[in-house]
């Protein structure tokens, strides 16, 4: 058992931390992507499919070199991760709070729970048309989209995590004579951290999803904006590099908020136990 | 039902009626505006319009075209070409996705292949795809059930994977030594085993289905409750936009209830 155990940590290379897979082994571990991305460019080189339909992959990076060049794929990359920033952030502000109530105040629970258990299953881009006529036709409704589309899962997160609170961490502090107020503070609150950041790493992509649409929906810039003209122009080489854009932001966005959970939670068993 | 649990649930859902009728009371009084908020009771009796609307020609027996008539009209025509395209598109990447999910953790040359391109499709936001099966595959159903089928493929592959690799070890061992056939091995273990990761896997793919559905009807469509919702925004018709609305937060709600419902039957078996 002992023998398979550090076979299987060697295996997902946490053990080594030092080690830096050579080039051989990435090559070896993603071929399938690499064999995928030669096909895709010999099918489009020899216009197997003409180029609206599938424009080859260096037409598609030329493209995304181009664009940002002219400066108005750094400028739309910027506004919609400024609105899915935004958006995020004060989700994060609004639901926090109200899952930590909702677990510790009852009439907070009783008001808020069948409220988060329609709102959370339904999908909110359905309300776009509303929000434009709440909040006209700029920024603002894509924010406040984003932001209800977030609130969701955060508050349940953050719900169940407060809830799970280890009793004996709060009896102990109480004895050791902690007061309500700082209880919520020092103990309730980085108790419930790891949930409350499962909730974020839901929200993100929700947050991103969401403004994405309204932009492709409404215009006024960003990413989504960006590739519906080049679909209306049938400019597919720019429908990709807008796709393959957005993707990189999304992935982006996620790491650099388990980078954040990393460093929030230095203190948390998980991140130690990574580190060691 | 007893009237001690009809009491229960009313007093569960309250808040939400308290909302309700605090949206009507917002109406008659004038707090705000009716092109901005239509009275709720506007926005139910416009959705029972919608209900009555179906146009057919008449036969004469009332029965048979109050019947005729409900499946003509606005609600569930749409209602019935969403539920089409989600279901058709949900259901393919089930299909698929369970079985190249198992597939992966069976086959160590099938999980070398597509792990990697599975790990890469992951973080693409979905909904970005939608323009680019427009290009491919134009406005029609195709299109969004492609989108709806690409957009839950990857969670689903994902959960089928964790799932068929998390299997006990002892439980393949033991299924072996008892003389299970490789061939029935995977169905009657292996599947079964996996089942709990791979159910919450398609209700993760169920919600996706729904953004997915209405972001591509709400873009490019002819029919369905997106279309409804965006074409009555965009004529003023608010009332019967609010109503189109109602009912995708409804319909989502339901779906995901009632998917919860079979889910705990399915697993019924488990300990817990």
């Amino acid at each position: 058992m002992a023998v398979s155990d550090t076979q299987a940590v060697a295996a997902t290379g946490r053990s080594g931390g030092l080690a830096v897979p050579s080039p051989l082994v990435i090559l070896k571990k993603y071929y399938s992507v690499l064999l995928l991305i030669i096909v895709w460019e010999v099918v489009a080189r020899l216009n197997l499919v003409t180029p609206f339909l599938l424009p080859s992959v260096s037409s598609i990076l030329k493209g995304v070199y181009k664009a940002t060049l002219e400066a108005d794929l750094i400028r739309d990359t910027a506004l919609t991760t400024y609105r899915a920033l935004l958006s995020f952030c004060v989700a994060l502000v609004i639901a926090v709070p109200i899952g930590i109530s909702m677990a510790r105040i009852r009439v907070i629970h009783w008001f808020f729970d069948p409220i988060v258990s329609i709102g959370f299953p339904t999908p909110k881009i359905s309300f776009l048309p509303i929000f434009i006529l709440w909040f006209g036709l700029f920024d603002r409704p894509k924010i406040f989209l984003a932001t209800l589309a977030c609130t969701f899962p955060i508050v349940t997160a953050t719900y169940l995590g407060t809830m799970g609170v280890d009793k004996y961490l709060l009896w102990s502090a109480r004895n050791m004579g902690t007061s309500e107020n700082s209880l919520l503070r020092k103990v309730i609150f980085p108790a419930t951290l790891p949930q409350v950041l499962n909730g974020a790493q839901i929200a993100m992509p929700i947050s991103i999803i969401v403004v994405i649409v309204s932009e492709m929906l409404m215009g006024g810039g960003g990413l989504g904006n960006y590739i519906m003209v080049a679909q209306r122009f049938a400019d597919s080489v720019s429908v990709f590099a807008g796709l393959l854009v957005i993707s990189v932001l999304g992935y982006l966005l996620q790491k650099i908020l388990e980078k954040v959970r990393a460093l929030v939670l230095h203190w948390h068993e998980e991140t130690q136990h990574e580190s060691k | 039902m007893t009237v001690r649990s009809t009491i229960v649930v009313l007093w569960r859902y309250a808040p939400i009626f308290i909302l309700l009728a605090a949206w009507q009371m917002a109406s008659e009084l004038k707090f705000v505006p009716d092109s901005l908020l239509p009275s709720f009771f506007d926005v139910v009796h416009r959705w029972l319009e919608f209900l009555a609307d179906g146009e057919i020609a008449k036969s004469g027996t009332f029965l048979w075209d109050a019947v005729r008539s409900f499946f003509a009209s606005t609600v569930v025509t749409n209602t019935a070409a969403s539920m089409w395209r989600g279901m058709v598109g949900l259901g393919l990447s089930i299909i698929l996705g369970v079985t190249l999910g198992i597939a992966m953790a069976w086959f160590q040359k099938l999980r070398d292949f597509f792990e990697p391109i599975v790990m890469i499709s992951y973080p693409i936001p979905k909904p970005a795809l939608i323009p680019i099966f427009i290009i491919w595959l134009g406005l029609g159903h195709i299109s969004k059930i492609a989108v709806i089928f690409a957009g839950c493929l990857i969670p689903i592959v994902i959960s089928a994977f964790n799932g068929a690799r998390g299997v006990d070890r002892y439980l393949i061992w033991s299924a072996r030594n008892m003389g299970t056939r490789e061939g029935k091995l995977l169905w009657r273990v292996v599947v079964p085993a996996s089942l709990p990761d791979i159910l919450s896997g398609i209700r993760m793919a169920l919600a996706i289905s729904f953004i997915l559905l209405v972001s591509s009807e709400m873009l490019a469509a002819k029919s369905g409750l997106g279309f409804l919702i965006f074409f009555l925004g965009e004529s003023g018709e608010y009332a019967g936009m609010f109503a189109a609305v109602l009912t995708i937060t409804l319909l989502g709600f339901f779906a995901d209830r009632a998917y919860l419902t079979i889910m705990r039957r399915i697993l019924i078996w488990r300990e817990e």
